[in-house]
């Protein structure tokens, strides 16, 4: 199949940047997209251009790394799928094909496609964690934890940190995110004695990035390659609630 | 110089006990002014630089990604082993201990693989007191599966994606730290040099990615974690970015490298579908628990079904050869990894694959859901199952599965000592960057394992035998003359390789390199092949520094340079791969020398061959020097390893 790229092409932060057109040829519907992309730049490298800059490592949809904005779609058009799990049978033949990087004000853009998505790992910094340090656990088995529970708090770790929330939601909310995190802590007990300075902490930083507050939109949640559910913002919610409660009455 | 592992004396058993009581410790307040730079946040590094920075090291740490929960260990899937024997199935710490020896064919050393079963347990509860979300039964204590092949159930998992809850694990710890300014995280940065000063490692030359600015940094000691280097036969499981370079600086700055040669192709991958393929997805070995792998009886239904004549459902089970089954009566389906993936190739050399290429068997789960109902391998492997459809877009449900092994694991690295130190003074490797505890052959589940026993239950200890006799050394300031040619030597092989400007890609040339290693480095070598295959490295690398073609500039953000320097190093490393291979004279582990077998079954040679080469750099044009370590079995009677 043939197809059409239209290219968001940038050279740095501080430079404007344009869409740029491009045309590749026997494309195999068997290829991955991001294996397109990079017949594309061998192309670009053998006329002697910059190749097109995009973030990706392990190509198989868990480090979070691939980033990239299809068709006005974070990670493109298929459904719980990240930008490397998509394959060119997704595309028709002679489709014109545009991408961007993900949008945010919280995520400047470096070059091209790749963007500077270190504001998640300062959340994490802020409060993203148990306090335990090596050697101060005890034996795995000494709490029993209801499998329930313990599939909730894993559905709520599967969050690959990619940004594509953020960049679907009109706001640039990074809630979905933050709330993934605050869920998957707080729903364990050993996450417990830190559960209300966790969810105030990792607010505020979320808000000192820049990032949007959330309207309750949903395009995160349909967006998001990994189904992380939105019921994971209103425990958020709920948790940052009890948190300031509590922070009010506590002696200050 | 000669080579001392500094194994501790005593009973295998009490040695780490031992180190750990009369190991020289260092006080909290010179703790604060010792500088540790750690590269890599992988299992190990993660856990590494978390765990320094508690202890109150003032801590760096790099990687290339842009955050340092990205790194590889994120995509290991499988599981973890611990002798926690919660199963009461007769699991112990001698017989985690004893697998792993003998998995790796006799190939390790007792004392590391011995203290790695010890600490397993702790790292269980270490991970879980800090969140992972482990898989549980129904009355809220922890689960187990057995994995690759092992007759306990000792592997603890999370999902399919146990690496990845692993490693954000270590990840927040990590992030904890540095959010308390112990820890300061360079990310999007890549080590391109180690310095070393009045022969000690002193710090590190790194690359800013985003500015391509070159930056010195300073630490009383410096650790690599920087992973395995599978990405050689550019074809692996391994992610786009993992490299080499920062262990093969380290190889030519004085540090030994151990065993080149012992990679582990892993069976149960998704085969090549087209030149335009860069890389492999595994597909987990816990599918073989319930698939039976096969290929036709006759070379004329192979060649039927390779031209879309035929389907797999076609053929008669009389008719097919389930040749691991037939081969490994006692083993079957789960015999290790290294004999599993021999016999794919031997039964497609053969002119038996299938699929477009012949180049792949079935793994059939027919039996299975007959037996057990779909429902049961949908809990059981759903998530792969699907990923399998969307990569190939068949469906294994109805078709069976085509799978063909792939670069997966390198079990050589960096020669370490008992403490994780390299011959170079100060620098230390950890997790899958050194060579230590797996011999010829890894085990499922065990590199998980090894990568946090080094991070948070070893260096922590071990370091301090050194850095206790460092804490009058003040911090070198970096125009030292030995920072400024680092750098400088960095810089110019950055301007060469942009000045060059010749015909051919990067990738062209890394493809080409990993065609070479596949070839004669790969499943089965021989002597001829091998000295071959030496040859043609050696040609294509002086064709590389005069025609390769990498576009951009130095000071900004460029993919292609970082891919340059990557694929510059492989070339180099494929040569030391090659010849360790050849001196090798004997089949071990994934180590498969054609002249050495008996019944189509791998030979060891214990008498010659006991030993880990550790090779010297001697200059790029020179041969290397290979120095000896002789493994000294107090406890293991060697065997030969049989899974008939
Ligand atoms: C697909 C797959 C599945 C696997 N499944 C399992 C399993 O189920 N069980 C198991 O036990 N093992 C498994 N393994 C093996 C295991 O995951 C790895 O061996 C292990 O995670 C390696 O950890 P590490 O910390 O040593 O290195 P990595 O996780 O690879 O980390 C390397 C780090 O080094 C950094 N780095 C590298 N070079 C440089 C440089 N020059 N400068 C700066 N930074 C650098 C990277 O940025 C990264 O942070 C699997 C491996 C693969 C590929
Ligand atoms: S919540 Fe989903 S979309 Fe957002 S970072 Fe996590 S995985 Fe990506
Ligand atoms: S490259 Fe890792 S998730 Fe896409």
């Amino acid at each position: 199949m043939n197809v059409k790229l239209r290219v968001w092409r940038q050279r740095n932060a501080q430079e404007q940047g344009k869409l740029v057109d491009y045309a590749i040829n026997d494309v195999s519907p068997n290829m991955s997209f991001l294996e397109m992309i990079d017949v594309l730049n061998e192309s670009l490298v053998a006329k002697g251009e910059a190749p097109i800059a995009f973030d990706h490592d392990c190509r198989e949809g868990i480090c979070g790394m691939c980033s990239m904005y299809i068709n006005g779609r974070a990670h493109g058009p298929q459904k719980l799928s990240t930008t490397c799990q998509l394959y060119m049978r997704n595309f028709s033949d002679g489709e014109t094909i545009t991408i961007e990087p993900f949008r945010a004000k919280g995520f400047p853009v470096l070059r091209d496609l790749v963007v500077d998505r270190s504001a998640f790992d300062r959340i994490i910094a802020a409060g993203g964690f148990i306090s335990a340090s090596t050697g101060q656990a005890q034996d795995a088995n000494a709490i029993p934890i209801a499998k329930a529970q313990a599939d909730m708090a894993m559905d709520a770790a599967a969050c690959i940190g990619c940004g594509a929330c953020v960049a679907a939601c009109k706001n640039a909310s990074a809630m979905l995110f933050v709330s993934a995190k605050v869920s998957h802590l707080a729903l364990l007990p050993q996450g417990d004695p830190e559960r209300k300075r966790r969810a105030l902490a990792m607010v505020a930083q979320m808000d000192a990035e820049g990032f949007g507050s959330c309207t309750n939109t949903y395009a995160c949640e349909a967006e998001c390659p990994k189904g992380i559910s939105v019921a994971n913002i209103a425990r958020l919610n709920r948790e940052y609630l009890n948190a300031a409660i509590a922070s009010e009455e506590m002696p200050k | 110089m000669s080579l001392d592992a500094k194994i501790p004396g005593g009973q295998l058993a009490d040695k780490w006990t031992t180190y750990k009581n009369n190991v020289k410790l260092v006080n909290p307040s010179n703790k604060r002014k010792l500088e540790i730079i750690v590269v890599g946040t992988g299992l190990a590094g993660a856990s590494a630089a978390a765990t320094l920075g508690e202890l109150g090291y003032k801590v760096k740490v790099f990687c290339f990604q842009d955050s340092p929960r990205r790194a590889h260990s994120i995509a290991a899937q499988g599981g973890i082993n611990a002798a926690k024997n919660y199963k009461n199935d007769g699991d112990s710490v001698y017989r985690l201990f004893y697998d792993t020896i003998k998995g790796g064919d006799f190939r390790a050393r007792e004392a590391n693989v011995h203290r790695l079963a010890e600490v397993s347990v702790n790292i269980i509860d270490q991970c879980v007191a800090q969140g992972v979300p482990f898989a549980r039964e129904y009355g809220g204590l922890l689960d187990n599966r057995s994995f690759g092949g092992a007759q306990v159930s000792r592997t603890f998992y999370a999902r399919g994606q146990t690496g990845q809850q692993l490693l954000i694990g270590a990840y927040q710890a990590l992030e904890r730290q540095v959010g308390l300014g112990n820890v300061q995280q360079f990310s999007r940065h890549e080590m391109l040099d180690i310095v070393n000063i009045d022969g000690k490692a002193r710090g590190i030359i790194a690359r800013d990615l985003v500015t391509g600015k070159l930056e010195r940094h300073f630490g009383h000691a410096v650790l690599l974690c920087t992973g395995g280097y599978g990405n050689v036969f550019y074809l692996s499981t391994n992610a786009m970015g993992s490299n080499v370079t920062a262990a093969w600086k380290a190889y030519k700055r004085g540090a030994y490298f151990g065993n080149p040669c012992y990679t582990q192709i892993h069976p149960t991958c998704i085969p090549v579908s087209g030149d335009y393929q860069s890389k492999l997805t595994l597909m987990s070995e816990s599918l073989r628990n319930d698939g039976r792998v096969w290929v036709p009886k006759s070379k004329e239904d192979a060649q039927a079904i390779r031209e879309g004549r035929k389907k797999p459902t076609d053929i008669a089970e009389e008719d097919r050869d389930y040749y691991l089954e037939r081969k490994y009566p006692s083993y079957g389906n789960l015999a290790p990894r290294d004999i599993s993936s021999r016999a794919a190739k031997e039964a497609c050399d053969d002119g038996r694959g299938v699929g477009e290429s012949g180049l792949a068997v079935y793994l059939d789960f027919a039996d299975a859901i007959k037996r057990l109902g779909k429902h049961v391998i949908e809990e059981r492997y759903g998530n792969l199952f699907e990923m399998y459809a969307h990569i190939t877009a068949e469906d294994p449900y109805t078709v069976p599965m085509r799978i063909y092994p792939a670069v997966h694991y390198t079990m050589g690295g960096l020669w370490v000592d008992y403490d994780l130190m390299t011959t170079v003074p100060g620098l230390y490797a950890l997790g899958e960057a050194n060579f230590s505890d797996h011999g010829a052959n890894r085990l499922g589940a065990s590199a998980l394992m090894q990568g946090l026993a080094d991070g948070y239950f070893v260096i922590p200890y071990t370091i301090g035998a050194y850095l206790s006799g460092e804490i009058f050394t003040k911090a070198i300031p970096t125009d030292h003359p030995a920072f400024e040619e680092a750098e400088k030597h960095v810089q110019d092989t950055l301007n060469t390789l942009l000045s060059i400007q010749g015909n051919k890609s990067v990738d062209q040339y890394h493809k080409e390199l990993g065609k070479i290693m596949w070839d004669y480095c790969g499943m089965a070598r021989t002597a001829e092949g091998l000295l071959k295959a030496r040859d043609m490295v050696r040609k294509l690398r002086a064709e590389f520094w005069q025609n390769v073609r990498v576009t951009g500039k130095a000071d900004e953000l460029n993919q292609d340079l970082e891919k340059a320097m990557r694929v510059a190093d492989f070339l180099e490393l494929g040569e030391l791969m090659i010849v360790d291979a050849y001196e090798r004279n004997e089949s071990c582990g994934g180590h498969f020398r054609v002249e050495y077998q008996e019944e189509g079954e791998a030979k060891r040679n214990d008498d010659q061959y006991a030993y880990v080469a550790a090779w010297e750099f001697r200059g790029i044009d020179n041969d290397p020097v290979m120095h000896k370590e002789e493994l000294k079995y107090e406890t293991v009677k060697l065997a030969t390893r049989s899974y008939k």
